[in-house]
């Protein structure tokens, strides 16, 4: 692959050690040297260095149409794979159209290598054009970062961006690289090692709360795992299953947890908080030890009511970022490291819990209160869509979301069996991240099937990005779930604004079938389930990226449904509604 | 409850802002924060004053131990520790009244350290609550203006105390 630089290498033979290259070519070495298959980017005129070293094709260069739709698919790639994604952008506005993306990757614990090009170091703190302190604006929003100021700094950095971004609690790092450091010389070594003093995550469980976590287990009658994003992220299903498995405890996943225990094991209750199971929320609220494994007790899940949340319960909380630890709920039995290094031990030593008459209670509410709809005749409901979704694939795929009310029916609807088959903005919920991020796993992921479901809000935000599907015939299958509306908006100001509908029509937006025809990708319409059933098939069947535009009522919420601020047990099921 | 941190950061560009960043967007409390060289190379030590609950306390420890650049962090008030500030202060005083404000410096273990023709400026070093004395008593003769330092500390015990 790297034809370009093997090429410089060679004519340079006689004097190896000598050879100096740019910045720029040498940013190139130290990103193949860990081994990025693929970088998606924006060029402009602080990158142009970058982009130079970049002509030779060495390393595969995607360019989107936006920055945040480059940022998203390398977000995409990376919950794919778990490898770091990588992203190019220009100074100032480059930049900062990146910022979005950032966020959303701290916030769902994603590894990104974000390179900014900045203006030259002469001219930083000036106001120069294209100027911005990305440093400083991403700060909050970073795992960390860096400011290059001198060419030979360049191989370490990359080498420590690498290794923090992926490394512990996974997250965004970003180079922001001044162009005269891209154009200065410099030699070229790859650090074989990195030690980065200020940053040493703990990955071996502390084996006293081992020991205090199975005693507990012994005692248990109402045990439940809350497993979130960190058993996906450290790669610990089947640890998961094996523990639940052994101990006899019910799971419920959260919404990052999704996939990271099957959707049709008999011990799984589904997803918890303001959209999940009965059975889910009723566990949460009954149980009388509750161990959370790489979740961290958000106000989705708990819905911002600590006092009653588990109030009941002893809290075992595992996790590899103890700061996670006792920042929202008082932890009993604390465990600090990696999921899967915990579950490996917990899988083996965990005692059996005495929990056969709660088991029975909670997976009789779980069958008892399943999801569900009104089913009407003739009119295509967004459920069902998620569901022919679901049974189309056989539920083989990776499905990608945005946020709002199609995010919460594919987490609903998509029982899905194994971990990095879902690919959702949880923590930051953007708007117009899962088609860029479903280009961005399907390349990391070529042979699946990969569904990005989308609303007619989302889409819009990153639609643009369907020239890259086109040009690089990269065969997503996109679902619109199009209710003609910001759907989530609408149902919050129907429930809790007296239906003052503020803002939420979305009226004037394109046809979506003429415009994805406008970029060369196939796109088809459903109205009834019968279209739905026919166009979706040949979607599927078409070998290159497809649009469907399914067009469902404006006025389907998302059920049962917690109100923020008020306690689990307190669900709104849908049955309200005339 | 109030505790005062001995964070041990990286000597680079942006350690101050990424750790004021930090107790601002997690918004807790910030009563001073002084940043000084250390005892070793390439490192510095940032002495911040806060206040909050243990639970609190033990964030805000686990926060800022997340920052790449923070290499060490102690809560000095669970150790016997020397706690300093330092105070320059302006007060009005004509020649009259020189002799009068020195009586209260003295005691104070303050010094004198510029006379103009109608001012004179106080230096004076001590924990914060004997500065803040100083300064009321020095209040009626017309406070013109003053600097602090923000509180500045280290434990008492022999060994250096890691974490």
């Amino acid at each position: 692959m790297p034809d370009a630089v093997t090429m410089t290498d060679s004519t340079e033979r006689a004097g190896k050690d000598e050879k100096e290259f740019t910045g720029s070519e040498i940013l190139l070495r130290c990103l193949l040297e860990e081994g990025v298959d693929v970088a998606f980017g924006y060029p402009g005129g602080a990158v142009l260095p970058i982009y130079d070293s970049l002509y030779r094709g060495a390393l595969n260069h995607l360019l989107a149409r936006h920055e945040q739709g480059a940022i998203h698919a390398a977000d995409g790639y990376a919950r794919a794979t778990g490898k770091p994604g990588v992203v190019i952008a220009t100074s100032g506005p480059g930049a900062t159209n990146l910022v979005t993306g950032i966020a959303n990757a701290q916030m769902d614990s994603i590894p990104l290598v974000c390179i900014t090009g900045n203006v030259a170091q002469s001219l930083i703190g000036t106001d120069a054009f294209q100027e911005a302190d990305i440093v400083g604006i991403t700060m909050p929003i970073t795992k960390h970062s860096y400011l290059v100021t001198d060419v030979k700094d360049l191989p370490r950095i990359v080498k420590e961006a690498f290794h923090i971004a992926s490394t512990g609690r996974p997250g965004p790092v970003l180079i922001d690289i001044p162009k005269d450091v891209s154009n200065a010389k410099s030699t070229f070594q790859y650090p074989s090692t990195v030690t980065v003093r200020g940053y040493q995550p703990k990955s071996d469980p502390h084996p006293l709360q081992l020991t205090r976590l199975y005693q507990a287990l012994k005692e248990a009658k109402k045990p439940l795992i809350l497993a979130g994003g960190g058993v996906v992220t450290s790669g610990a299903e089947k640890e998961l299953i094996a523990f639940a498995e052994k101990a006899r405890i019910p799971v419920t996943t959260t919404l990052m947890g999704l996939g990271g225990f099957p959707g049709q094991h008999s011990l799984w209750l589904g997803m918890p908080g303001m959209h999940g199971t009965y059975a889910a929320n009723h566990a949460l609220l009954e149980c009388d030890l509750l161990i959370g494994i790489g979740a961290r007790f958000d106000d989705r899940v708990t819905m911002g009511r600590i006092d009653k949340f588990a109030t009941g319960a002893k809290i075992v909380h595992i996790d590899i970022d103890p700061a996670e630890i006792g920042k929202n709920l008082d932890t009993f039995i604390p465990i600090v490291g990696d999921v899967k290094k915990v579950l490996a031990s917990a899988m083996q030593e965990a005692p059996r819990c005495p929990s056969d008459a709660w088991l029975k209670q909670v997976q009789g509410w779980y069958r008892q209160y399943p999801f569900r709809y009104r089913d009407e005749e003739g009119v295509l409901k967004p459920q069902w869509v998620i569901q022919h979704l679901y049974e189309s694939t056989g539920g083989d795929a990776v499905v990608t979301t945005d946020v709002g009310q199609h995010q919460m029916w594919v987490a609903q609807y998509f029982p899905f069996a194994r971990p990095r088959s879902f690919i959702t903005s949880g923590g930051l919920g953007t708007m117009g991240f899962g088609f860029p991020a479903a280009l961005g796993a399907q390349l990391a992921r070529p042979g699946e099937t990969v569904i990005s479901v989308t609303g007619d809000g989302g889409f819009q935000m990153t639609c643009q990005e369907l020239a890259v599907a086109a040009l690089s015939e990269i065969p997503v299958k996109v679902a619109v779930i199009n209710n003609h509306c910001l759907g989530m908006v609408r149902q919050w100001q129907e429930i809790f604004h007296k239906k003052r509908y503020s803002e939420v029509d979305l009226s004037g937006s394109p046809d979506f079938v003429r415009l994805t025809e406008a970029y060369g990708v196939k796109a088809f319409r459903a109205k009834t389930r019968e279209e739905a059933v026919r166009v979706w098939k040949e979607a599927l069947e078409h070998p290159g990226p497809a649009v469907v535009d399914f067009w469902v009522h404006s006025s389907e919420n998302v059920y049962p449904m917690v109100a923020s601020g008020t306690g689990l047990d307190e669900m709104m099921m849908g049955d309200e509604e005339g | 409850m109030r505790h005062v941190l001995s964070v041990m950061v990286n000597d680079q560009p942006r350690v101050l802002a990424r750790v004021a960043n930090l107790l601002g967007r997690r918004t807790f409390n910030i009563e001073s924060i002084s940043v000084g060289e250390s005892e070793e190379a390439g490192l510095s030590r940032m002495v911040i004053v806060t206040r909050g609950d243990e639970q609190t306390m033990e964030q805000i420890s686990k926060q800022l131990h997340k920052l790449v650049d923070v290499i060490k962090v102690q809560d000095l008030s669970s150790h016997p520790a020397v706690e300093r500030e330092l105070l320059l202060v302006k007060v009005e005083a004509g020649p009259s009244e020189r002799t009068e404000i020195g009586g209260i410096v003295e005691p104070f273990r303050a010094a004198v350290v510029d006379v103009g023709p109608h001012s004179l400026m106080v230096q004076a070093t001590g924990e914060r609550s004997k500065l803040n004395a100083l300064l009321q008593l020095l209040h009626p003769y017309g406070v013109k203006e003053v600097a602090r330092t923000g509180v500045t500390a280290l434990s008492r015990s022999a060994v250096k105390v890691t974490n």
